[in-house]
């Protein structure tokens, strides 16, 4: 039998005003095996702690019950101050009498009853806990970014300044994300490439830091501190090693007529290219799709001019296996597409662009060279609406996305305010529902957008955009001037929203990380864990996390950075002792359990038993490996013969708390 | 069937450590009332739901079983809600069978975000519990004090 003391607590008025914590001790005092029921104000506190420690010494307790709050709070605590008196960690139970009672319960004699019972289940539970004793699993000190965008370069800098080596997989033939593609920055409207481009080179130089460019994620096993990584190294056709980046291959290349992604296909690039000017790595890629050899076979321009002798037809895809610690995801964003918003004519007109694309028109190293052009003519325009919120905040979900993609005002003013600045004029209009600028100087830069700079801020959306006569009507709504308004655009740019990158989902279910209905990783604790997934060992940085500028992805990398630091620190991980665990005696080898490990945790072994007749027979066996297991319980339930049964949430206890609730 | 007003079911939950529990302590956090007669288990994961341990809470006077768990896809330990979802699916036509009301039992998918969706599926499941009376076609009449 087990000495059992029962704590419950007072939570200072949040549990004892609508629970008589008296009554829940004085009826708990009653149940078999408890030796001492005893309440306090704040267990939580040193003094309740050291209450509970000199109880455990004076009464040789060896089972614990804390009524209190959600284990989720305390369980830590209280466990770890068990331990310091010589208790079992794992001989605590928890009952939840604050957010599952007194806080949803106004009648006391209710909330009352209702604590004991859950205290009754609780020591029901500790009745048949067993001692466990956490393993160990050591740690490999390597880290993997998953994504080479500001996020991901900012995570992986910070993560080898520590001396840990990390690894960026990176999908594109170059590192730099959407980051790479911006003008200039708000709100200071620092040019952007002046900022990116050394942090990209710093990535590339620094000896720590590994980037697979034009690479992805396979498969990942393991667990924290123990992951197994298979990364495909797509092939390039071109050696990265003795590619010297001159890019004479990407001038003769014979196949000019291939769109070019960086600048959003607005103009086109060669078969064999390199992304742009500042790419990291600077090696040359051919695009297999279009490759006069490759597909045909007759060409071979670049191998015959390229001096390096770099180029290589017969380059495979390449599996690269590698061992890490702690993976962070930083997979970032792209803008939706636009193909569900006709009213804005987005496919009838080449003058209607994206934010994005307005930004490479925007930029000097863009198809146009920096001059604003209307794509379709190539003429200067002189009127320009922007429309915010295309797809962001829209209700349904069917056609947009619910949520703010919080950078759209920001660079919507950014854009209207570069316009007016090289072009004073034309006459810009920004059609918005709210104005959204909390961030250190933003409001004060859309101010400036607004009186220095004197573009038309008109609350109101935008209906409909007409392509006519070469212009572009715009009908619209002044919902403060109330009236329509109508007007002749020689260009209309789209604030899309932003999504979380298609790669994520895919990676999310390999990493066993959750996301949530926007396909956005879910963090562990929104306000108190915010860069970690729930998933141990896995980490999130930059917008894969939720809509972010830059500033904020740079602050959550560094913070993603130092938690993976933290991790890789450790020798060693104390392992979840709560884990699945088979009845030799009892197991006859079906391999039910096995097939619904979602870690691969089971595996069989031929064991020697006593048959009946006392003679020696091999019986096939599960066996759990403890340091993979995650104790999610599957197999228990799959096992046929009742073999499998999952430590600290056993059969037999969670029957018992059933009992004690029914009774 | 007998059915006063003053009846109360006894409701047991069981709840995935990782989504639902925390939705559970999500809506105490936010104050919103559930009738005292749910009484939460916590299980690491939907798929620990072992199909006995809702046979034995009838058997031992439960008048309403339900099990929450995290959405499809968003399981912590990815397939776990999948497995319970099929399980329990089974164990409804076996309820059938026996004649049991299906309104008796419940799975839900309650997230770590839905403090509010908890507590109206509880104030849900318990107004329907309370209308279909006492369990007494799985009770144990020996388990009965």
């Amino acid at each position: 039998m087990q000495r059992i003391g029962v704590f419950v607590c007072w939570c200072g008025s949040n549990i004892a005003a609508t629970v008589d914590v008296q009554a829940v001790s004085d009826a708990l005092a009653q149940e078999p095996g408890v030796v001492l029921s005893t309440n306090y104000q704040y267990m939580c506190s040193q003094a309740g702690q050291e209450m509970i420690q000199s109880a455990i010494r004076e009464h040789g307790l060896t089972g614990v019950v804390i009524c209190s709050c959600s284990p989720r709070m305390h369980e830590a605590t209280f466990r770890k101050a068990c331990q310091k008196a010589g208790l079992n960690p794992y001989m605590v139970e928890i009952a939840n009498i604050r957010e599952q009672c007194s806080w949803i319960h106004k009648e006391k004699a209710t909330a009352t009853e209702k604590a004991i019972a859950l205290g009754k289940a609780a020591v029901a539970k500790v009745h048949l806990n067993a001692p466990l004793t956490a393993g160990q699993s050591p740690v490999t000190k390597r880290a993997l970014v998953i994504g080479g965008g500001i996020a991901g370069i900012q995570t992986a800098l910070d993560i080898a300044d520590a001396g840990f080596a990390v690894d960026i997989v990176e999908i594109q033939p170059t590192i730099g994300g959407n980051m790479a593609q911006i003008d200039k920055t708000f709100p200071t409207l620092d040019c952007d490439a002046c900022i990116l481009t050394p942090k990209m080179v710093d990535a590339a130089q620094n000896d720590k830091n590994h980037i697979l460019s034009y690479s992805q994620v396979e498969q990942v096993q393991g667990f924290v501190g123990n992951f197994t990584v298979t990364i495909r190294k797509k092939a390039r056709y071109v050696d990265e090693t003795r590619c010297t980046g001159c890019g004479l291959c990407t001038e003769k290349c014979p196949q000019k007529k291939v769109p070019n992604e960086f600048n959003l296909g607005m103009d086109n690039r060669r078969a064999i290219y390199i992304p742009f000017a500042q790419a990291v790595p600077k090696v040359a890629v051919i695009d297999p799709n279009y490759c006069t050899m490759l597909n045909t076979g007759k060409c071979g321009v670049c191998s015959k001019i390229c001096t390096a002798g770099a180029i290589n037809y017969h380059q495979k895809d390449e599996l690269i296996t590698r061992q890490y610690g702690a993976i962070v995801a930083a997979t970032g964003f792209n803008p939706i597409s636009m193909e569900k918003f006709d009213e804005y004519a987005y496919s009838q007109s080449p003058d209607v662009v994206t934010s994005l694309e307005f930004e490479r028109l925007m930029n000097a190293a863009g198809p146009t060279g920096g001059v604003l052009l209307r794509p379709s003519d190539g003429q200067h325009p002189h009127t320009l609406v922007f429309v915010q919120c295309v797809g962001s905040r829209c209700d349904g979900g069917e056609k947009g996305k619910p949520y703010c993609s919080k950078i759209c005002c920001m660079y919507t003013a950014k854009h209207a305010m570069l316009t007016r600045e090289k072009y004073p004029d034309t006459e810009v209009y920004v059609f918005y529902i709210d104005v959204r600028t909390p961030g250190k100087n933003f409001d004060e830069f859309y101010r400036r957008a607004v009186e220095e700079y004197g573009v038309h801020y008109v609350k109101g959306m935008v209906g409909k955009v007409v392509p006519e006569n070469g212009k572009l009507h715009v009908q619209a709504s002044d919902l403060l001037g109330g009236r329509q308004l109508h007007i002749d655009a020689d260009m209309v740019v789209l604030a899309a929203a932003i999504e979380p990158d298609k790669s994520a989902r895919p990676l999310a279910t390999m990493l066993t990380a959750s996301m949530d209905t926007n396909d956005f990783f879910t963090e562990a604790h929104p306000k108190l864990r915010p860069v970690e997934s729930p998933t141990a060992g896995v980490f999130l940085s930059g917008v894969c996390q939720g809509p972010k500028d830059i500033p904020e992805t740079v602050a959550q990398a560094g913070a993603a950075a130092a938690k993976v630091i933290g991790l890789l620190t450790k020798d060693h991980l104390t392992c979840n002792p709560c884990v699945a665990h088979s009845d030799e005696a009892m197991c006859n080898g079906c391999s039910a359990c096995e097939k619904v490990c979602p870690y691969g945790a089971i595996t069989y072994e031929s064991k020697p038993f006593r048959a009946p007749d006392r003679s020696t027979v091999l019986r096939r066996v599960a066996q759990v490996n403890p340091a993979v297991c995650q104790g999610c319980g599957a197999c228990t339930v799959a096992c046929p013969s009742g073999a499998m049964d999952l430590l600290g949430f056993s059969n037999q206890q969670i029957l018992a708390e059933v009992d004690a609730i029914c009774k | 069937m007998q059915v006063t007003t003053d009846f109360k079911p006894t409701i047991v939950a069981f709840c995935c450590n990782w989504c639902s529990y925390a939705g559970a302590d999500l809506s105490g956090t936010n104050r919103l009332q559930y009738p005292a007669n749910v009484k939460i288990i916590r299980i690491p994961c939907s798929c620990r739901m072992n199909p006995t341990f809702l046979l034995r809470a009838f058997q031992r006077g439960a008048d309403g079983v339900i099990l929450c768990g995290c959405h499809p896809g968003d399981c912590h330990y990815t397939t776990g809600n999948y497995y319970a979802r099929r399980r329990m699916t089974q164990l409804f036509s076996l309820l059938d069978f026996l004649g049991i009301e299906r309104e008796r039992t419940r799975v839900e998918w309650v997230s770590a975000a839905e403090g509010a969706k908890f507590a109206q599926v509880m104030n849900d499941f318990v107004a329907t519990v309370t209308r279909l009376g006492r369990n007494r076609r799985l009770e144990d009449l020996r388990c009965r004090k």
